[in-house]
């Protein structure tokens, strides 16, 4: 029973608890990528860069706070420079609606014309963000590290192994929370958030019905760039923030809100947590955790890990490809793709 | 003057006209009803009076104001409204949701609206949960046209509603338009099935060649040899 | 006038560079144009041929890479004796695997039983060669880990080996256009760009095949040793008579026949792809680019049409990515990034004229010079409009050293200005109808 419960600990310590924090990161960028492809018909491939962006500017911001003495200890200060960098992305997005994506709306254009077009934003953002803060790793979480670090809990339960809880994985999953029971309580209660899912159905019929388009193109492309502010930010935190990262994180976001189904919040939301969990099970090594299940004569020699943590995107993407082959339009799709 | 007067519309897409100066009306409490062969110009006639085709010649007027300028959703307002042949709901939508999306002009109070449509089409609020993509091909069409009568429109204009729906849900259907026509509401009616459309017409256009070929009440065209040897198939 | 204006401005703003900064970096700059034009060549292809969306340039360019490692690098025959076998043992497992899942597709018929049969065989497959692989690699990673510990190559010619990745390059190709052709644009642009990101972590992670990020340096040349040159008797009287030093002229001797060597293959992709364009199979192509509906009534087999162009394309990005590591001299699978190898290219393509071979070759020209210029150039830039803050400035250093990075920021700004105001690029695509 004891080994049980070690086992669990244990599998709990680096596999559950880091995959919900990442699930939440995941699940917050893909629901981004969602509200953009529901309403603008297509995949916008700056949508990583933005979420660099409102990290860095975030990250600018909690420097300022500190070097002035502002603290929110034992919260980390960057929670308190979120509105400001959300403030400010949002700005630069619609700024990039109205200057870029607006007039490809106008002329109805070809999606991939549109995803060429997010290229173009992607490299000017992604210099921006390389020149103004450089590509090396920022560390810039501060306030309490841990909610509860393995040795408490190891003395509070008496185990032998630790459950080492992250205030950034706390802050992370609540966040993520929050932000999912908003974003739904918009979508399905309030008026502006029902025409923009009207939109996102039938765009002729809601135009028809007298819904403003480019009312609903700008209140998505602010809850986007809200939600990868936040994604970013918080997953900056919770590991270290480097730019070239969030290129790489553009693949398990773009699978989750394909996984879930492009357009289907519900299906970015549960996507992001089903390729978290896939990565982090399958790249985790077993081994601690069948030691304690196992007699010494059973215990497999090497680290029983089925998949190289160097390969964990590698999951992401073959869960992407078999989606796409089996079922292209997602999980919760009612429409064919 | 007839309530709604679409007068001598001219116009197509690109350099062809469709339309060759083509008229139709409908007077308050009335079913106007356009048939006419393929490729005659019926669904393009009822764009062209819901705005969603600039006319070269022609103009349309309802209670005496000229709408000819007008863009489609500025004519909801005025209004008028509209059911598309296809995609006329909102899929992942509940079925009150859709019908609130109708009325997304109005400022008012709309649960009474809500109401008559729900007495009109009983089923609708049975449904009112599930997401109009889910219901029924009859459904999705009385859920369409609960949509359009939640502006509180004067003209009503319907695009084939009957369309790939069984003769059963055909008759329900024109069964509601009557009632729907003696609120006093002007009823337009682009119909595929012109003999039993033509039953409840109180006004009938069999169009060809984007000009009107008969204009008469619906019973007159029906005992009319010439259009039902030509038009209805004997 | 319209085709050859751009590359008269192109070759003078070279002659600029070899004039104000140095020949050696205006032929180093050519090299690297050319090899980038011979990558537009291959993406210019699928897209402006065909309309197919390649987010994956880098795989295949650093597949290519590969080739020049597994061609050329010379063999490790320690590490062939001790992990040899298993690994050619290794691949003959999944060569089964593939066959037998193939096979499975076939025999069930009933859509669940079929995935479920495939599913099956290649978990057991990839266990199989995961089990024979492991001590295999193990033991080859082992031997003299600091300057082999990888099986090597076979030792044979350079040139043979940009071949060879061509090959390698529409292997691979065939095999993800089987599964992802036909998928939506957006879908088909983040599989390849998934593909590519995969390929280059087996390269940076597989050390017994590529060294990983240990680098595979010191590969063979095509062209003459700087060092060797320098002894040679021709060459000590040529460098009497000119006023530079023998150094200096080596290095442009080599890179000169760098530039030879790469507008020969060049010359003869550009002369095949226009060849292929204006054939009755050009034409088909562009057909179908532009009305598949149309096209498929008609009874052409699109998906057939778009594998070919997919796998040649590849393949012409695999043999410009064996080119650039011969180049390099070395195979290093950490600089492998989708910005500078997927994305670039693409810009590449899209200035210069998608659907026209001199536009996407232009385009390259331009382009990499533009991104190999943007660095001096920017940094004059920011100096200038930070030299108010003075020199101590913390500020002021810190965006002095990042300056480097305004050559994105120009990147996204030319692609999105040519999309806007000329959307067909620099050189247009011909109506040849």
């Amino acid at each position: 029973m004891d080994g049980l419960l070690n086992a669990l600990v244990v599998l709990a310590n680096f596999a559950l608890v880091p995959g919900i924090a990442y699930g939440s990161q995941l699940a917050l960028g893909a629901l981004g990528v969602t509200l953009v492809f529901g309403v603008l018909r297509f995949s916008n491939f700056a949508h990583g860069e933005t979420m660099s962006f409102g990290a860095m500017i975030a990250i600018f911001v909690t420097w300022i706070l500190q070097a002035n003495g502002v603290s929110i200890d034992p919260l980390p200060t960057a929670l308190l420079a979120l509105p400001v960098a959300i403030l400010v992305t949002v700005g630069v997005v619609l700024l990039t609606d109205r200057f870029v994506y607006r007039f490809y709306r106008h002329k109805r254009s070809d999606q991939v014309i549109f995803i060429i077009v997010s290229i173009g934003v992607m490299f000017v953002m992604a210099g921006l963000i390389r020149f103004l803060i450089g590509p090396n790793d920022q560390i810039f979480t501060d306030g309490e590290r841990f909610l509860i670090s393995a040795r408490d809990f190891r003395d509070l339960t008496g185990l032998r192994e630790g459950l080492a809880i992250k205030t950034t994985q706390v802050i992370t999953v609540v966040a993520a929370v929050v932000c999912c029971v908003l974003l739904f309580l918009f979508l399905t209660r309030t008026r502006t958030g029902k025409s923009m899912r009207a939109y996102a159905d039938n765009e002729d019929l809601a135009t028809l019905s007298g819904i403003d388009a480019g009312r609903v193109v700008l209140i998505a492309w602010t809850l986007s760039a809200t939600l990868a502010v936040i994604a970013g930010t918080l997953y900056g935190l919770d590991k270290s923030y480097k730019p070239f990262v969030f290129q790489e994180i553009l693949l398990p976001i773009f699978a989750a809100a394909i996984v879930g189904g492009l357009g289907s919040p519900v299906g970015a939301i549960v996507g992001g947590y089903l390729i978290a969990f896939a990565e982090v099970l399958l790249t985790y090594a077993y081994k601690r955790f069948l030691g304690h299940m196992l007699p010494d004569a059973w215990m497999p020699d090497g680290l029983a890990q089925l998949l190289g943590t160097e390969y964990k995107f590698a999951v992401a993407f073959v869960i992407l490809v078999i989606t796409l082959l089996i079922r292209p339009a997602g999980i919760f799709n009612r429409r064919s793709g | 003057m007839s309530f709604l007067k679409a007068e001598g519309m001219r116009g197509g897409y690109g350099n062809d006209d469709i339309l060759n100066g083509c008229t139709v009306e409908a007077d308050k409490g009335e079913i106007a009803v356009i048939v006419g062969p393929n490729g005659a110009g019926k669904s393009t006639a009822m764009k062209a009076v819901f705005g969603m085709l600039a006319l070269r010649e022609g103009s349309v007027t309802l209670d005496g104001r000229d709408l000819t300028k007008l863009k489609p959703t500025e004519r909801v307002a005025e209004g008028m409204s509209f059911v598309p042949q296809v995609r006329n709901v909102f899929p992942t939508l509940t079925v009150e949701e859709n019908l609130e999306m109708g009325a997304f002009l109005r400022r008012d109070d709309i649960s009474g609206t809500m109401e008559e449509v729900y007495g009109l089409f009983p089923i609708l609020k049975e449904k009112r949960r599930q997401p109009a993509g889910e219901l029924s091909g009859g459904q999705r069409q009385q859920v369409a046209v609960g949509r359009a009568l939640m502006t509180k429109p004067t003209v009503l204009m319907l695009d084939e509603p009957t369309a790939g729906v069984s003769p059963i849900v055909m008759d329900e259907l024109f069964d509601r338009i009557i009632e729907i026509a003696r609120t006093g509401i002007a009823v337009l009616m682009v119909e595929q099935n012109a003999k039993q459309a033509l039953e409840i017409a109180t006004r009938g256009y069999v169009l060809q060649h984007g000009t009107n070929a008969y204009t008469d009440t619906g019973e007159a065209l029906l005992a009319n040899p010439e259009v039902r040897r030509t038009f209805l198939g004997g | 006038m319209r085709t050859v204006l751009p590359f008269v401005i192109f070759f003078l703003l070279l002659v600029l560079v070899g004039v104000l900064q140095s020949w050696s970096l205006a032929f180093s700059i050519m090299n690297l144009c050319l090899v980038s034009a011979v990558m537009a060549l291959g993406v210019n292809m699928q897209w402006g041929y065909a309309g197919l969306v390649n987010f994956g340039v880098m795989g295949f360019s650093a597949l290519g890479g590969l080739a020049v490692v597994l061609v050329s690098a010379p063999p490790v025959p320690e590490a062939w004796a001790v992990g040899g076998p298993g690994v050619l043992f290794a691949v003959l497992i999944a060569i089964a695997t593939a066959a037998l899942a193939i096979a499975a597709r076939r025999i069930f018929a009933e859509r669940v039983a079929r995935i479920v049969a495939t599913g099956v065989v290649v978990a057991v497959g990839i266990w199989a060669v995961a089990d024979v692989l492991e001590p295999a690699t193990d033991a080859i990673e082992a031997v003299d880990p600091s300057f082999t510990g990888f099986l090597g190559g076979l030792g044979l010619p350079v040139v043979l080996a940009w071949i060879v990745g061509g090959l390698l390059a529409a292997g691979a190709a065939f095999l993800i256009g089987k599964i992802a052709l036909g998928l939506r644009a957006d879908y088909l642009a983040i599989a390849t760009l998934g593909v590519s990101e995969i390929i280059v972590a087996v390269m940076m992670n597989e050390d017994w095949l590529s060294r990983g990020v240990k680098n595979v340096v010191g590969l063979p040349r095509p062209v003459p040793y700087e060092v060797g040159l320098r002894e040679a008797d021709w060459f000590q009287s040529l460098a009497a008579t000119l006023p530079i030093g023998a150094v200096e002229l080596s290095s442009l001797i080599v890179k000169g026949c760098y530039v030879g060597l790469f507008t020969l293959f060049l010359a003869v992709i550009l002369w095949l792809a226009e060849r292929a364009l204006a054939s009755p199979w050009g034409r088909m192509m562009r057909a179908v680019r532009d009305n598949e509906t149309a096209a498929e009534a008609m009874g052409k087999d699109v998906k057939r049409l778009h594998l070919l162009v997919f796998v040649i394309g590849s393949g012409v990005i695999g043999l410009a990515g064996a080119m650039l590591v011969t180049l390099d001299g070395q195979f290093t699978p950490g600089t492998y990034q989708p910005l500078r190898f997927t994305f670039l290219i693409w810009v590449m393509v899209i200035v210069g004229g998608s659907g026209n071979n001199w536009g996407a070759t232009l385009g390259a020209f331009l382009i990499w010079f533009a991104w190999v210029e943007a660095e001096p150039i920017g940094g004059m830039v920011i100096d200038v409009a930070t030299s108010w803050l003075g020199d101590a400035s913390p500020v002021r250093q810190h965006l002095m050293s990042n300056a480097a990075q305004m050559r994105h920021v120009v990147m996204g700004v030319v692609l999105l200005l040519v999309l806007r105001f000329a959307p067909r690029g620099i050189i247009p695509e011909t109506d040849r109808t």
